[in-house]
């Protein structure tokens, strides 16, 4: 396995490009080239990662990248993947990078189908959990209680954030038993290279959910990306776990620091009543359990006696 | 059609057009197809399914989730370098409406036939053109045909005009619900050897995604690009109106039958009134055509085949006798007419001073009769007989309401 330190100095997703300071979805698609390398094809939706890397005359990528439409990640990579089949360059890695609305929301059944059908394809979501490239609005994955541009603060009970929970699309895509399914975060960059190391090297459907913090969106400086991704696991909010081959494992255990240590961290939670705070709290720990007793059902197998 | 000479190129069999279409797709040997099953196109993929499960079809078969799907994986497929196909209808093709523009400025020479039906509301399954006739400004060629062989030909024909390197755009090959889809014709199936010979493999010629030649496919773009790209995709479609004369006459050659290109005329020598029409009304308006002209009455028909491009020049030359022309629609644009009424009117605006009638007939999939086609002759007559410039839409065969 190769470690940060090991980690190619060439990269395949180049500095130049426009990504904001900070931008976790441009470090997840920076790393994940670097483990990808130059046998890639590349697709990306409409989303802040083709603007920032894609605009005419410019382009960050150093391998053949293609932007169809918003919903289209998974069913134009599976495209990509057929076409190159019949080319005899099955070899060719194909992976989509799409953001959480382009996955959780306009993109899930062009998702849904290509898992179902287990295409050879790689899907990384850089959930930033909302739509940031059109301005902050909440997306599926927004988590409860945040504000965005279409979740304002006022008065009326309306005004509070985000009135329902992030959706789980790591579970979705378990449901869907395909070869490979992980989360990552960046705040975890050894865990995260082992996972696409992994799932580089599968054949079939992968799916890898990276938690990408966007300091626009989130409201918080260019310089804590990396630990609000590490208080995020931390916390328990985001679970870090891998389900591979039909076994689910928790890949690491948190320290459950105070939730309140990531929401005060973050502009988007700041208006949050202590209320509101309970009812995350109490919304990690149902998580928690639920994940646990997931991942107790689905573990690996005790080895048979004698 | 016109027959030319017959070659042994292929066999004879009872088919329907759905099947006919299938082996049109096969013998062109696309590397990816991708579709979603929609009545009445649903035969076309089943039919490909088996000639791949009999080992005839050496593609990767995508049965995928919708329509949008189908069009973005063959899209993304013919971005990577392989000839692709799809097949879809109606509500489908409405799904597909916004990956329908993505093909065009990205030179990617798609074929696509689309089974003509009814758009809800209300929701039927009956022949309409009202699905293909909003798609006319996404760049795509549109070709509208008459029966089970030509469903079959226009396919062979299309990747011939798309694939030219100064064309490269996608096409539509239209054929109307049931009366082409499911009637079952006698049909001369090319063997793929002749189909080889007439259409060679695949070589894009095009941007492609290939790991050693690394390029940039759908970019977004400023300004400063955008226009020259509309205006390039409008040059294509522009000199496609020439190369898909040039193909249907190599088709003749080739197979032994020729279509005229854009326009196929019918008894138009001499006369004195025309009407244009598209798709399976045609055979009915040939049959009326017989008995008016048996009747002494001079009158001749124009079978308008490619609606993209649309055949401004050669319509202005075959009409430019008459003295009155009549326009048949089974589309609608609400508040003005039919679109092949507009555009024909469009095309002839400044070069005749005649009337040009537009007629509103077989919507929904309701039968056009021999005695709804004369009745669109003698108005069309009358208004020549008047001898001045008239426009003016009329609904033939509406409940309650006379025409």
């Amino acid at each position: 396995m190769t470690t940060v330190k090991e980690l190619p100095e060439e990269d395949w997703f180049e500095s130049g490009h426009t990504a904001c300071p900070g931008c976790g979805g441009a470090m997840t698609v920076r790393i994940a080239m670097k483990v990808l390398g130059p046998d890639t094809v590349v697709y990306m939706p409409a989303s802040c990662l083709l603007i920032f890397s894609d605009m005419y005359p410019f382009n960050a990528f150093k391998v053949p990248s293609l932007q169809v439409l918003f919903e289209t990640s998974a069913i134009c990579a599976s495209g990509i993947k057929r076409a190159l089949k019949q080319l005899g360059k099955d070899d060719v890695t194909v992976v989509a990078f799409a953001g959480d609305g382009g996955t959780a929301d306009i993109g899930m059944q062009a998702l849904s189908g290509a898992a179902e059908r287990n295409e050879d394809i790689l899907y990384i979501c850089y959930d930033n959990e909302a739509y940031m490239n059109t301005g902050i609005q909440r997306s599926g994955t927004t988590p409860f209680g945040a504000w965005t541009t279409t979740t304002p603060l006022g008065p009326e009970a309306e005004g509070r954030g985000k009135l329902e929970y992030k959706k789980d699309v790591p579970r979705i895509m378990m449901a869907h038993d395909v070869p490979y399914v992980a989360t990552a975060s960046l705040g975890f960059p050894a865990d995260l290279l082992k996972k696409l190391e992994k799932a580089k090297a599968k054949k079939g459907f992968r799916y890898l959910h990276v938690l990408s913090p966007c300091p626009i969106g989130w409201r918080t400086d260019s310089d804590k990306t990396v630990d609000l991704a590490k208080l995020a696991v931390e916390t328990g909010i985001f679970t870090l776990l891998e389900y591979e081959d039909g076994v689910l494992r928790i890949s690491r255990e948190p320290r459950f620091s105070p939730v309140r240590d990531y929401l005060k961290a973050q502009g988007r939670f700041r208006h949050m009543t202590d209320e509101q705070v309970a009812t995350l709290e109490a919304w990690v720990r149902e998580k928690w359990e639920r994940d646990r007793a997931l991942a107790k059902a689905l573990g690996p197998k005790p080895a048979a006696p004698g | 059609m016109t027959e030319a000479k017959a070659a042994p190129v292929g066999e004879r069999r009872m088919v329907t057009g759905d099947y006919a279409a299938a082996w049109g797709a096969m013998v062109s040997r696309p590397d990816v197809i991708a579709a979603y099953p929609i009545t009445p196109q649903t035969m076309i993929i089943e039919h490909l399914a088996e000639f791949l499960a009999a080992g005839k079809l050496r593609a990767e078969l995508m049965r995928v989730e919708s329509e949008h799907s189908a069009l973005s994986a063959v899209i993304a497929a013919e971005a990577t370098g392989v000839r692709t196909y799809t097949a879809t209808s109606s509500q489908g093709l409405s799904l597909m409406h916004e990956p329908l523009f993505v093909a065009p400025p990205m030179h990617l020479p798609i074929v696509m036939s689309v089974v003509n039906r009814t758009v809800a509301a209300p929701l039927g399954i009956w022949v309409e053109h009202n699905d293909t006739m909003p798609q006319r400004d996404t760049g795509w060629m549109q070709v509208y045909v008459e029966d089970a062989q030509e469903a079959l030909d226009m396919i062979l024909q299309a990747y011939r005009v798309s694939e030219h390197p100064e064309v490269q755009l996608p096409t539509m090959v239209c054929m109307d619900a049931f009366l082409v889809s499911h009637t079952i014709e006698s049909v001369e199936l090319p063997s793929p050897e002749a189909a080889d010979a007439f259409l060679p493999r695949y070589r894009p010629v095009h941007a492609v995604l290939d790991p050693e030649r690394p390029m940039v496919l759908g970019a977004a773009s400023p300004p400063e690009y955008i226009q020259e790209v509309r205006w390039e995709t409008d040059l294509r479609m522009r000199r496609a109106a020439e190369v898909l004369e040039e193909v249907d006459r190599a088709y003749g050659s080739a197979f032994g039958r020729s279509y005229g290109g854009a326009i196929e005329t019918y008894r138009l020598e001499d006369a004195e009134v025309g009407l244009v029409t598209l798709g399976t009304v045609t055979s009915t308006a040939r049959d009326v055509v017989d008995s008016m002209r048996a009747r002494g009455e001079k009158i001749g028909l124009i079978k308008l085949r490619y609606f993209r491009p649309f055949p401004a020049d050669r319509l202005r030359d075959v009409t430019e006798d008459l003295r009155a022309i009549g326009v048949y629609d089974r589309a609608v644009s609400f508040g003005v007419g039919g679109p092949t009424y507009i555009e024909t009117r469009n095309a002839l605006y400044d070069s005749h001073k005649v009337p040009i009638l537009g007629f509103l007939a077989g919507l929904g999939g309701r039968d056009v009769t021999h005695g709804d086609v004369e009745l669109m002759v003698r108005k069309v007559q009358a208004a020549g007989a008047r001898g001045r410039r008239a426009g003016g839409v009329t609904w033939i065969g509406t409940r309650g309401v006379s025409p």
